[in-house]
């Protein structure tokens, strides 16, 4: 079996426009709305409570909100979590107010509000000093990738497609966290490591294409350099498509078995994994062409040892 | 040229079977044991005693164990079932603990693993599973540091006062401001002598000069960095010790109770579901009280008759003997300001340094002048009920503030009494700022969840490969589970934490992983494609794809290690396995298979065909 039989080098660098105003639409309108809806950050960020339980049967949501209400918890979400036997309820940090115990008294008015007993699942209580050093540290780890590998890429290749690859695959970022605000899906920290893990993933692909890049460049010495890049493109698509494919299997089965937990994470990786292959192909490359990369950069001048002559 | 050299081969035998070898002990499960531990802060447990002690319980009440093992804290017997363990644990309470009401040991249900002795023998224990898998409770504790800095500089703003009082430096008032103390003088001169008075009696403080209009001459002392360092770190040991008492009587199998960060105690309790007990025992305060012994003659005897004398009450000492103490409180544990042990100056014996603050200095004093050759005892208050730390005999009068209890001492003896004093309060409130409880049942879900997610996604891209490249995709989906085993090997020789977005790592490691093996693969055909030899393809394929594969790998660790640096919780969780899997994967995708690769085709002279699907020409 071959997927895939390419007779010639498909001309990519022919479109480079068009696929660089596709990125810059998909990015404008992902900063849009993250602009205008924001973020849905989970506990982890905002501090306050979470309270899973679960019941026997399916359990209606008016009559637990009422209770809550009537019991004085006020600005409480309450919602089915994976099933409707499974619900979470979250309550916001207030000034003043003892956090201590809180859980239990939750449970409490809980217990009164069904004839069914919830049994309790899981409960998070974050204060609001840890918020946001979570978020600090999320965007220190961020620039720290970007940093290491720019300078790693610069290193290895030629600054230019560290610079390309390090925009196409931020890019892929801004569009997962566009993608959470549009939808109001929950961000957590587990969807942060997911977003930061497919930066270096996505990474990887630009990396196996510039490899060929450098490689094509050293053999090839009568091919233009958009040539050079439709070439290394064409002949690593086989192994994007199969290498994306096998990941976003593995993905797919954590988003389909994985339980509500790593639902999430498993739909950033998935948004990560497409775009990661769409970016790092068809925007990393006409932008290394646009910062002017070139074969004099790949090859090693040979410095001549001048000696003396007598 | 398709070759291993024999080394090779054996060495990359030998670390599979390492693998193997680690991964084993996660196969095996848990089996019900009992776990004994002290109960109290000021009773050691003595391993090889309480191991006879509990082999001879059971013996005497005819249950069998599978076996007693023990550490420097704790001694645990393994059982078949859960009915001995709960015969034995009533068993073991009976014979530990002749009075209930006063309990000497905590026995506590537990499981232990159930893997065979020389696995654990070779450490080679199954992986630590994180709350999030086992259930439990976690609290992230955030130690008040700027209130332990007011509560030394309080102490130091007295400890200046007695200088300044002894040296007869003559001042107009010491405050506390902010983060410093501010002494005010009313001439220069004054000042400069208090000035080398401080600076002769303690190397903690700066001290700067301030002038604040005509005649008010100040001298601002605040503490040195490193002064200010010792107390950060002696302020997070302290109450990480006191916890570490604490939590002991709960019983709880494996606690975690380490330092996060500069002013953080994270204290994770597997297995409790009783929030509300394990925040009370986390919150509570001991209090350490000095009170003088009663040494009336014949009021010990009488006492020891049941007949305890008006306002005293009887205690047991460290070694086991009665001890009548007065109830009236002469010190508390407020005014000891640290405890280390040390040795005596003269004698070299092993001892406990004392430093009390000025006020408690005065009282010291007064009380040691009054009470030479007397026997004062210094005890434990917890939950109402009183230990002796120790109860030394006065020698002389002790001024200054410096007290040194000495003699009949060990040098961990020394060093635990030391702590037990240290213990006596927590140097810095603390306060709960992250809290998670994890139900058992959840626990168990996501272990599934975690589990069937990496098996089926392992499934799903082993039948691709095995579709699409034949031969060459079986070797790559071994190599595959190579990497699942040296990571699972890898993850319980550290016992690294496991979570389930660790797990969620696990699977996406491995769908990352096979990117190496596609690669190659990908090369290997496009050798043949271009008419090289099989074997001259296979050597052309992993060579050329060894340079890609190294910096793709690269870049996804620098992404695995800025998680590591800057994540917290989950996030750790996740970068521990993703880079350790990125570590594993290089070695199995690339020395793995190309192992089995030379295996098979290696040794054959003439190969028509590989059998890695099939190769599509341009020209056919």
């Amino acid at each position: 079996m071959e997927f895939f039989r390419i007779k010639k080098d498909y001309p990519f660098m022919r479109h480079a426009l068009v696929f660089n105003v596709i990125s810059l639409l998909t990015f404008l309108l992902a900063v849009f709305f993250l602009a205008t809806r924001g973020l849905n950050l989970s506990v982890e960020f905002t501090g306050g409570t979470v309270l899973e339980v679960t019941y026997a049967e399916a359990q209606p949501l008016e009559p637990l909100r009422e209770a809550l209400a009537a019991d004085g918890y006020t600005d409480t979400l309450v919602q089915n979590f994976g099933s409707a036997r499974d619900i979470m309820i979250r309550l916001p940090n207030k000034e003043g107010a003892d956090s201590n115990g809180l859980a239990e008294r939750v449970m409490g008015t809980l217990q009164k509000a069904s004839a069914q007993q919830p049994e309790l699942r899981r409960v998070e209580f974050v204060g609001p000093q840890v918020g946001k050093e979570l978020a600090s540290d999320g965007a220190m780890a961020l620039l720290l990738v970007i940093f290491g590998i720019v300078v790693y890429l610069a290193m290895r290749f030629e600054w230019r497609l560290g610079v390309a690859t390090i925009i196409a695959n931020l890019h892929d970022v801004v569009i997962i966290l566009g993608f959470f605000a549009f939808f109001q899906w929950e961000f957590s920290l587990a969807v942060l490591a997911a977003t930061l893990a497919v930066l270096g993933y996505s990474v990887n692909e630009s990396v196996v294409v510039f490899d060929r890049v450098r490689e094509t460049f050293r053999k090839k010495r009568n091919m233009s350099t958009p040539e050079v890049l439709n070439h290394a493109i064409t002949s690593t698509i086989s192994r994007t498509v199969i290498t994306h494919g096998s990941t976003q299997m593995m993905v797919l089965s954590m988003l389909l078995f994985g339980g509500e937990t790593l639902h999430y994470f498993a739909m950033a990786l998935t948004i990560g994994i497409c775009f990661g292959i769409y970016s790092s192909v068809l925007v990393a490359s006409p932008l290394a062409m646009w910062l002017g990369v070139s074969r004099e950069q790949f090859i090693k001048v040979k410095k001549e040892k001048e000696e003396a002559v007598v | 040229m398709n070759r291993y050299p024999l080394w090779k081969n054996l060495l990359i035998g030998l670390i599979l079977l390492w693998g193997l070898i680690y991964t084993l002990p996660n196969f095996y499960g848990e089996v019900p044991a009992v776990q004994v531990s002290s109960a109290k802060a000021t009773v050691k447990l003595d391993p090889a005693a309480a191991t006879d002690r509990v082999a001879n319980a059971l013996r005497e009440a005819g249950i069998d164990s599978q076996g007693i093992f023990s550490d420097a804290t704790s001694v645990r017997a393994r059982f078949a079932g859960t009915d001995e363990q709960i015969r034995a644990k009533d068993a073991i309470e009976r014979a530990l603990n002749p009075d209930p009401q006063d309990p000497g040991y905590v026995v506590a249900l537990n499981l232990l693993p159930a893997s065979p002795s020389w696995l654990t023998a070779i450490h080679a224990l199954p992986m630590y599973l994180g709350l999030d898998l086992r259930g439990g409770v976690h609290f992230l504790l955030q130690v008040d540091m700027p209130g332990a800095l007011t509560k030394r500089l309080d102490s130091l703003s007295g400890d200046l006062r007695t200088v300044l009082r002894d040296k007869n430096v003559r001042h107009a008032g010491i405050n506390r401001e902010g983060e410093s103390v501010h002494i005010r003088f009313r001439s220069e001169a004054e000042r400069d002598a208090a000035r080398s008075a401080i600076q002769a009696s303690t190397a903690d403080l700066q001290l700067a000069n301030r002038d604040d209009g005509a005649g008010d001459f100040r001298l601002v002392a605040t503490l040195t960095p490193q002064a200010l360092q010792t107390m950060r770190d002696f302020a997070i040991k302290q109450n990480i010790g006191t916890l570490h008492n604490r939590i002991n009587e709960l019983g709880v199998a494996e606690p975690v109770i380490q330092q996060q960060g500069a002013e953080r105690i994270v204290v994770q309790l597997p297995g409790v579901q009783d929030v509300a007990k394990a925040k009370d025992i986390l919150g509570r305060t001991a209090t350490l009280e000095v009170r003088m012994v009663d040494d009336t003659p014949g009021a010990l005897e009488q006492a020891m008759a049941g007949n305890v004398p008006f306002g005293t009450e009887l205690y047991t000492e460290r070694g086991g003997l009665p001890l009548l103490v007065k109830k009236q409180v002469v010190l508390t544990g407020d005014r000891l300001t640290d405890a280390q042990p040390g040795f005596d100056g003269q004698t070299h014996e092993p001892a406990v340094h004392l430093t009390l603050d000025a006020a408690g200095a005065r009282i010291f004093r007064d009380l040691t002048r009054e009470n030479v050759g007397k026997r004062m005892a210094i005890l434990l208050i917890e939950k109402g009920k009183g230990e002796v730390v120790t109860a030394p005999v006065i020698r002389t009068e002790i001024g200054g503030g410096r007290v040194q209890i000495s003699g009949r001492m060990s040098t961990t003896e020394a060093t635990d009494v030391a702590l037990l004093l240290r213990a006596g309060s927590l140097a810095a409130p603390m306060e709960i700022i992250e809290e998670r409880t994890v139900g058992p049942s959840l626990g168990a879900d996501n272990i599934s969840k975690g589990f069937h997610s990496t098996l089926w996604g392992f499934i799903a891209i082993a039948v691709f490969m095995c579709i699409y490249y034949a031969l060459f995709g079986l070797v790559s989906t071994i190599s595959l589970a190579a990497n699942l085993l040296l990571l699972v090997a890898l993850l319980s020789l550290l016992q690294a934490t496991l979570t389930l977005p660790g797990i969620a790592a696990m699977a996406l490691t491995l769908g990352m992983a096979i990117d190496a093996n596609v690669l190659i693969n990908e090369r290997i055909r496009e050798e043949l494609r271009n008419g090289s030899s099989p074997q001259a393809a296979i050597a052309a394929g992993y060579d050329r794809a060894f340079g890609t594969i190294l910096d793709s790998n690269v870049t996804s660790l620098i992404a695995g290690i800025a998680l590591l640096v800057f994540g917290s919780g989950p996030v750790r969780g996740f970068a521990v396995v993703h880079c350790l899997g990125l570590l594993t994967s290089m070695f199995s995708a690339i020395l793995v298979s190309r192992m089995l690769i030379n295996g098979i085709y290696g040794r054959r002279r003439k190969i028509d065909k590989l059998s890695i699907g099939q190769v599509w020409k341009p020209g056919n």
